[in-house]
């Protein structure tokens, strides 16, 4: 038998790999991995302060921050919260909700192009990153012709929508939709056989369901191990009960059904899309905003509201004292947060090297796990 | 446009009424009511004499629960299909119109997958007087209840390990609470606790090996207590300097000297943050 030759090594917080400035603090002996200690607070920018100091429609740019690659379902969750909370959730025009769904899936779609460009560099497979960035790269031209921003989108409004969408808009959305399925299938030609991909995929970072629950583990990595959960579909918000989606679960709880059950969500979301066009262009065009006082003062209480962001349940908690134009205290429950915490457990007895893809796996951006 | 107007505008002398009416415009439930209500019914059934009050807006459910029980009525929600805590977090109370009692407020939000609904639980609590920590029911709960302690100074007795995880090692305060200036406070890190004493920090560009690279700020924080009495400076306040102790004795006064401007900077600072 070997000796053990304990080591501790710090992993990150400027490693390439750690999707931005994560540290773990490893304690290893040779390449496997004894104890993994995530360090976090790199990027702590004081957001849930700063809510408590703006006015209502002045910390919806702030969230773009916070998972600055999915700025538009954050948006969403920020805004479908302060509505809940003034109650006029049911005045929301059916075009702005339309709108809403349509930024979101798009969202979504470009997040996980781009959590499979990193996760896939990650493990040493080069080529998906230039195939993933084609496409996301049109997602974010879309994002630029709706609102002008590409990555902190600032696009939407407490009771609606800033800005009405054009026709010629609605045609490039088609244009992509028609062409992303057969994108997708590139990717999966690229990796789901891929004998090198399975090997350093399959069997790494099993989540059983329960334990899955357990630590509190939202979106694709929970679907990954079994759980049928998505709350577009559990408590749906938007327009979201009229439009067919499925929602993929993997059965093994590995780093590839996390895999899978994403490349699934992106086709899933692609769906969802195709769906939309033709219903937004039933609405009225300019009806994309709720008739809601110009001062947004909520009434006293508290509130606590969800949606599904790329990376799991983002959720907001509003406490209002009914007499500012500010959130008394606004808590973000922020997915990669929570998802991150799995990691010592997951990686435990694992090498090095799998340690980069179960940060990958995670998907988790830094922003947001130190808000 | 008047959406923008800054937060600071002192708010109108009446309360005013939304424009749009809440939908759910509760028709105030009574404690009891919400009891017997379908989602809570099999816990409070076991734990019913820990609530102390009960809410309902938008319909969502707040219990307020004893602290001392808030692990057995977790427990006894856990059991009851609430197997998934989503968000643990706190509220600091202390400038909330109107309130009186207990500071602080941790707030358990539960879901359950049979009943697709969540419950909120809060209870109360002060200044040094710790929570009992859930990390036992929940595994998901230990960096809620970390960040909760980072961020508002709520202590939790009989988690594994309550230590700092957004603010660094060293922090001296608690940055969501409502006194804590929004400008921030230097208080510098604490990178060599035996150079640097807590409170105190490395200045600009030195090299962190001298006394004379300490920022030293010999004021009594007004809000975090006093000046902790350390290697350096030993504790003294203000313009008078105590003898140095041990490291570089010589560089002691001209520091001393420039505490005075810091403090005043510092009265400045929490004028200005609300």
């Amino acid at each position: 038998m070997f000796d053990v030759h304990e080591m501790e090594v710090n992993f990150g917080p400027q490693h390439p790999s750690t999707h931005g400035v994560l540290r773990v603090l490893l304690k290893i002996d040779g390449e496997r991995i004894l104890e993994a200690k995530p360090i976090i607070g790199y990027l702590h920018r004081g957001t849930e302060k700063l809510f408590e100091h703006m006015a209502y429609p002045q910390c919806i740019p702030h969230t773009d921050r916070m998972d600055y690659v999915a700025a538009a379902t954050n948006n969403l969750g920020f805004v479908e919260t302060v509505e809940k909370l003034m109650g006029v959730t049911p005045n929301i025009p059916r075009r702005a909700q339309l709108m809403r769904v349509m930024l979101s899936e798009l969202q979504r779609i470009s997040s996980h192009l781009l959590w499979l460009a990193t996760h896939a560099i990650d493990i040493g497979a080069m080529t998906p990153f230039f195939y993933t960035f084609r496409e996301r790269e049109q997602i974010l031209d879309l994002f630029e012709d709706y609102c002008g921003a590409r990555l902190t989108l600032n696009c939407m409004r407490i009771g609606g929508m800033p800005d009405d969408i054009t026709p010629n808009w609605l045609d490039d959305v088609e244009a992509f939709v028609d062409k992303f399925d057969a994108a997708v299938d590139e990717y999966e030609s690229l990796l789901t056989t891929n004998r090198i991909w399975k090997r350093r995929t399959v069997g790494i970072g099993v989540l059983s369901p329960e334990e899955a629950i357990e630590w509190g583990i939202t979106g694709p990595p929970l679907r990954g191990s079994g759980v049928e959960w998505d709350l577009r579909r559990a408590q749906p918000y938007e327009c979201y009960t009229e439009l067919e989606f499925e929602v993929p679960v993997g059965i093994n709880g590995d780093t590839y059904d996390r895999y899978l059950v994403r490349m699934v969500e992106m086709r899933q979301s692609n769906r969802i899309l195709k769906q939309c066009i033709p219903l937004i262009k039933q609405t009225p065009a300019g009806d994309i905003k709720a008739k809601i006082s110009k001062v947004i003062r909520p009434p006293e209480g508290e509130v606590y509201h969800s949606i599904e962001s790329p990376k799991g349940e983002i959720g907001y908690y509003i406490v209002a004292d009914g007499k500012t134009q500010n959130a008394y205290r606004c808590h973000v429950r922020p997915p990669s947060f929570v998802n991150l915490q799995a990691l010592p457990a997951m990686a435990k007895g694992h090498l090095i090297s799998d340690l980069v893809a179960l940060i990958g796996t995670i998907d988790i951006v830094l922003g947001e796990v130190d808000r | 446009m008047s959406e923008l107007t800054p937060p600071s505008s002192p708010p109108p002398a009446t309360p005013p009424v939304p424009a749009v009416p809440p939908a759910a415009a509760p028709p105030a439930r009574s404690v009891d009511d919400i009891k017997r209500d379908p989602l809570v019914a099999g816990a409070v059934s076991r734990i019913g004499d820990a609530v102390l009050d009960a809410k309902d807006f938008v319909h969502e459910l707040t219990l307020f629960i004893d602290r001392d029980r808030i692990v057995d009525v977790c427990w006894a929600f856990k059991d009851d299909g609430y197997v998934y805590l989503v968000d643990l977090c706190g509220v600091d109370y202390s400038k909330f119109p109107g309130h009186t009692g207990a500071r602080f407020s941790v707030v358990y939000t539960l879901y359950s997958f049979q009943k697709n609904a969540r419950v909120r639980l809060r209870v109360w609590t002060n200044d040094k007087e710790p929570v009992p920590s859930v990390t036992s029911v929940w595994k998901t709960a230990n960096w809620h209840e970390r960040e909760t302690f980072d961020m508002l100074g709520i202590e939790f007795s009989g988690h594994p390990n309550l230590e700092r995880i957004l603010m660094w090692e060293g922090f001296n305060g608690f940055p969501l609470r409502k006194d804590f200036p929004i400008r921030g406070i230097d208080t510098g890190a604490r990178i060599y606790p035996e150079v640097f004493p807590e409170g105190g920090g490395p200045k600009p560009g030195s090299t962190g090996k001298d006394a004379k690279d300490v920022n030293l700020y010999k004021g009594e924080w007004k809000r975090y207590g006093a000046w902790p009495a350390a290697q350096i400076g030993g504790g003294g306040n203000g313009a008078k300097a105590a003898p140095a102790k041990a490291a570089a004795p010589a560089a002691k006064p001209a520091v001393a000297a420039a505490a005075p401007a810091a403090v005043v900077e510092e009265a400045g600072d929490d004028e200005e943050a609300n």
